[in-house]
């Protein structure tokens, strides 16, 4: 391959990337947004996407980055819906008089950041990804610097990314030092052979997992997510909830599809572990909560659990349950939010169980449309949330593993303990008396919000015939690194 | 003709459509409640209509599902609907009982009058979809999601404690049915099929299948109820509303005996087997128990709501008895259950409609002003308790010959259900209906209308029909029962 035949491998990176910096100095010299900068930013992440799926696939820079069926499908999610985060969160600094250009900027750095981890086919590329990705997250935590919450969200997240940046640099080292290479396909191979160096491997496989399960706030590593999520503005936590964590599950996906894929008795173990703790703490912490946006951190902690019991399946089948229930989840999130966001009253957000009190009568469009989300994320067929749920589960089911089946088992009781808090949510909107008008919803936010409801059921019937296959062919091209 | 059942399914979701748009053209107006009404019972009239052309048409003949329809859909699961002779009574049922509950809440219901209905409506496209569907993935579907307008209908429309109801309600049948997916999870991986047809025939190793016996019986157990999870029911019937009671009796209930005779005998048998004195004990038991626990209540609805525990104790024990007389009868005591007890929870609800309140001791001496009114009530009484030319005695006694065969002590025990159920229905009718009018508010109350004399009319016909001539329904379900207890005893040997 000549070297400039890398460059058209890495195309969407480089579209995103050239995007940034014109966005960045166009901001910096006019220091206003516009709604022509808002609509190239957006631009730039759809033609983004687009080359991505029209681009050739292959292994660019020596292996260094993939651009396989994989990160194709990842790479579309993430640069989707980074460009409905550009829009929603535009609108809603504008509608608080606080429009700011660097927030398109931080969407779109994030977007290459993640569009790198998922492509990534080393250790170092994908730490590079890693560190783009989550220090534009910070900052966006951060946005309103005026608002105390706001900026404690940005600091915590800051500190406890960079511990588990730390973590997954430490475990990166140590597998470098006992495989001798950074690259996936040599270090799936030098593990493949095991021999002298098996235990210092799995310190570092290890160490990996657990600064990754902090990336996707798995428990125990999840104490950072309620908080950046009640702090974070709405629609960032919207941003946050859904294209971050796919961009983290495809790291896991890379890091053990690719490079340990013999390894699975292993991993195996860390990630049930993890799934059904997450499952739990997510399940029983959330019942404690009144804050929408708290409670939907739990939620995604929950959710991340069974994604990875997805992944500790194993193999093409796991990978490919993991994908499809990622992408379904996005969409549930970013509607859920998008309406949050659109709910206000008297120009304060809505943000308790208590303020949706009859929500029903006061805005029956976004009221069923955040009853077909709580009853999605309950896992509740025929929602999108119960077809994830079905992908996962029948993955774990179907691996003939004892303990990844009870670990099913027991993840979908745990899903029966989390009902009740998407319950009290909907007998809020449906049986309570209203409790006050709601300022009219913003156009946009109202707009995703119906269309992710839209999406959730029923078009996930129709969308899920060409997904499925769409995930499968996903699936298939780990493991070859 | 093809497509039958898909219409009869999804007709009721055509007239929430037209509710919908009958809405958004005339706006919230009580004229828009009355049209959504009028809609709603046209709708499920025809779907009424469409169920009996069905039946008309069905060929009792043939042990096999007929009106089949297959397309693929993704990742193997197909949209597969049949029915049989099993199946097609349910749908029957569900038909036949929807118009009446629209009519019964004509005037009770006064508020969100258009959300009510139309979760009427998908509650009936849902459990019929239930009792046709032919893939497990698309049963699943129909049987979780009756959740939603149920937890809605309880929630919204119900009682004081209405969302407690709810939430027991929905919380109980969720845990339940989540270990049935589970089961469902394992048996497509296993078998790479989630067609029920294949699935039935498919030999299940003997250890799995206890397991999946298990976690379907936690699912149906919980749905019909069984002793001792059965006490999210009378919470749940006294707070829903009147045409919430009779579906949720009349229908709701029946989903977890069509399931056993769907799933768990055909297609675990050895399990069914091993677990028969289990489900033979908590049958009994259920019975028994249940039985006096409705002598000790106060409430009217709750007693009904034990005595309706105790009746599906008999169409457990009958389906796990293994031999066409207990099948045939628990499916028409299913039937006729559904029938009275569906009426049973209309007589309440004339008189709290009337008074708003359900406490036996309020009332007294009723027959004095309500004489059509006795007579409706002392009717579907007698039902219940088994009284021979009412559908509920067939019912009764050919579970009890079935089960008599299988376990003698069983049928012993649970024949003194027979008198126990004797002892509370009567006694609840003694005290509301008959001795002199002590209480100075019940002095004005008034007969029964037209409306509701309308309503009990299909009921009354129904219990005397199939009482005087069950074999209306037997011509109809004999071939399939009988393939299924062939099926059975083949499989278990004996």
């Amino acid at each position: 391959m000549t070297f400039s035949a890398n460059f058209s491998l890495v195309l969407p990176e480089i579209v995103l990337a050239i995007a940034a910096l014109v966005l960045l100095v166009a901001g910096a010299f006019r220091g206003k947004v516009g709604a022509i900068f808002t609509l190239a930013a957006v631009a730039s992440l759809v033609a983004a996407a687009a080359t991505a799926v029209l681009g050739p696939h292959g292994h660019a820079f020596g292996g260094v980055y993939a651009a396989d069926a994989a990160a194709t499908y990842a790479k579309v999610a993430i640069y989707l819906s980074s460009a409905i985060a550009v829009v929603l969160g535009d609108r809603w600094l504008a509608q608080r008089g606080d429009q700011k250009f660097e927030y398109a900027v931080l969407v779109v750095l994030a977007a290459l950041g993640m569009g790198v981890t998922a492509s990534a086919g080393d250790l170092i590329s994908l730490y590079v990804g890693v560190e783009l990705q989550s220090l534009a997250l910070y900052v966006l935590a951060a946005m309103r610097r005026d608002d105390a919450k706001s900026s404690e969200a940005g600091l915590k997240y800051f500190v406890l990314g960079a511990l588990s940046s730390g973590l997954l640099l430490y475990g990166s080292s140590l597998i470098y030092g006992f495989t001798g290479s950074t690259h996936f396909s040599q270090i799936a191979l030098a593990a493949a052979h095991g021999g002298s160096h098996g235990v210092g491997l799995l310190f570092g496989l290890v160490f990996l997992i657990c600064g990754l399960a902090f990336k996707v706030s798995a428990a125990p590593f999840h104490m950072w997510t309620p908080d950046v999520y009640e702090g974070a503005p709405t629609p960032v936590v919207g941003f946050f909830a859904a294209a971050p964590k796919l961009a983290a599950m495809m790291m896991f996906a890379r890091v053990l599809g690719d490079a340990f894929p013999g390894s699975v008795d292993q991993w195996r173990q860390i990630l049930v572990i993890a799934a059904l703790l997450s499952v739990f703490v997510g399940a029983f912490a959330g019942l404690a909560q009144t804050n929408l946006k708290r409670l939907w951190a739990y939620s995604s902690i929950a959710n991340v659990g069974y994604a990875l019991l997805g992944v500790a399946a194993g193999g093409e089948v796991g990978l490919h349950s993991m994908l499809v229930f990622m992408v379904l989840y996005m969409v549930d999130v970013t509607g859920f939010f998008a309406c949050l966001q659109a709910l206000n009253r008297d120009g304060r957000p809505m943000e308790t169980i208590e303020d949706m009190a009859g929500l029903i009568k006061e805005r029956p469009g976004i009221a069923l449309a955040m009853t077909a989300f709580s009853l999605s994320a309950l896992g509740l067929p025929p929602f999108s949330g119960f077809w994830s749920k079905y992908y996962v589960f029948k993955a774990a089911l179907g691996t003939g593993d004892v303990m990844l089946q009870w670990a099913a088992v027991l993840g979908l009781v745990g899903s029966v303990v989390a009902a009740f808090y998407y319950l009290r949510l909907i007998k809020s909107m449906w049986f309570d008396a209203p409790a006050g008008s709601v300022d009219a919803p913003s156009p946009s936010a109202r707009a995703v919000g119906y269309a992710a409801a839209f999406f959730s059921f029923p078009i996930v019937l129709v969308a899920l015939v060409w997904l499925d296959p769409a995930a499968k062919a996903a699936a298939a091209a780990f493991g070859h690194a | 003709m093809s497509g039958l059942l898909s219409l009869t399914t999804f007709a009721p979701i055509v007239g929430v459509a037209v509710i919908l748009a009958a809405r958004a053209f005339n706006g919230a107006s009580e004229k828009t409640d009355t049209l959504a009404k009028w809609i709603a019972l046209v709708t499920t009239l025809v779907t009424f209509g469409l169920s009996i052309l069905l039946t008309v048409q069905f060929d009792p003949k043939n042990p096999g599902f007929q009106f089949v329809e297959d397309f693929a859909w993704f990742a193997g699961i197909h949209y597969r609907m049949g029915v049989d002779g099993i199946s097609v009574l349910f749908v029957l049922l569900t038909a036949f009982l929807l118009p009446i509950c629209i009519v019964a809440s004509w005037k009770s219901v006064e508020k969100r009058v258009v959300e009510y209905l139309i979760a009427f409506l998908v509650l009936e496209t849902l459990v019929i979809g239930v009792f046709c569907a032919l893939d497990l993935i698309l049963f699943y579907l129909f049987f979780e999601f009756g959740l939603v307008p149920m937890f809605l209908i309880i929630g919204i429309w119900g009682g004081k404690r209405r969302v407690y109801a709810a939430y027991k309600f929905f919380l109980y049948t969720l845990l339940g049915s989540v270990l049935m997916l589970a089961a469902i999870l394992a048996m497509i991986s296993i078998s790479g099929t989630s067609s029920i047809p294949v699935l039935m025939t498919f030999k299940f190793a003997p250890w799995l299948q206890t397991w999946l016996w298990l976690a379907f019986f936690a699912s149906f157990a919980v749905k019909m109820p069984m002793w001792p999870v059965h006490t999210w029911l009378p919470d749940a019937h006294v707070e829903a509303p009147t045409a919430g009671s009779v579906i949720l009796a009349g229908i709701l209930l029946k989903m977890g005996g069509y399931g056993f005779m769907r799933f768990s005998l055909p297609m675990f048998p050895n399990a069914s087997e091993l677990f028969q004195p289990l489900v033979f004990a908590m049958s009994a038991i259920a019975i028994v128990y249940t039985s006096l626990v409705a002598f000790r209540q106060t409430d009217i609805k709750k007693l009904i709501a034990y005595s309706s525990v105790a009746h599906m104790g008999f169409v457990t024990m009958g389906i796990f008895s293994g031999n066409a007389a207990g099948e045939q009868g628990a499916l028409f005591q299913m039937l006729s259950h559904g029938v009275i007890s569906g009426a049973l929870f209309l007589c309440v609800g004339v008189v709290y409609d009337r008074m708003h309140t359900r406490e036996i001791a309020f009332y007294g001496g009723l027959t004095n002003r309500m004489p059509h009114y006795a007579f409706v009530f002392l009717l579907f009484t007698m039902g219940n308790v088994g009284l021979p030319g009412t559908s509920g005695f067939v019912g009764e006694i050919l579970t009890m010959t079935g089960v008599y065969k299988a376990s003698t002590w069983t049928a012993i025990v649970s024949a003194t259900g027979v008198i126990l159920s004797a002892m509370y229905a009567l006694t609840l009718y003694r005290r509301v209906m008959f001795g002199e009018i002590t209480n100075p508010e019940l002095k004005t109350i008034t007969d029964l209308d037209a409306r509701e004399i309308l309503l009990f009319v299909p009921l009354i016909a129904m219990t005397l029909i199939l009482g005087v001539y069950p074999n209306l329904v037997f011509n109809l379900t004999a071939t399939s029962v009988d393939a299924l207890v062939g099926a059975w005893r083949a499989a278990v040997g004996g």
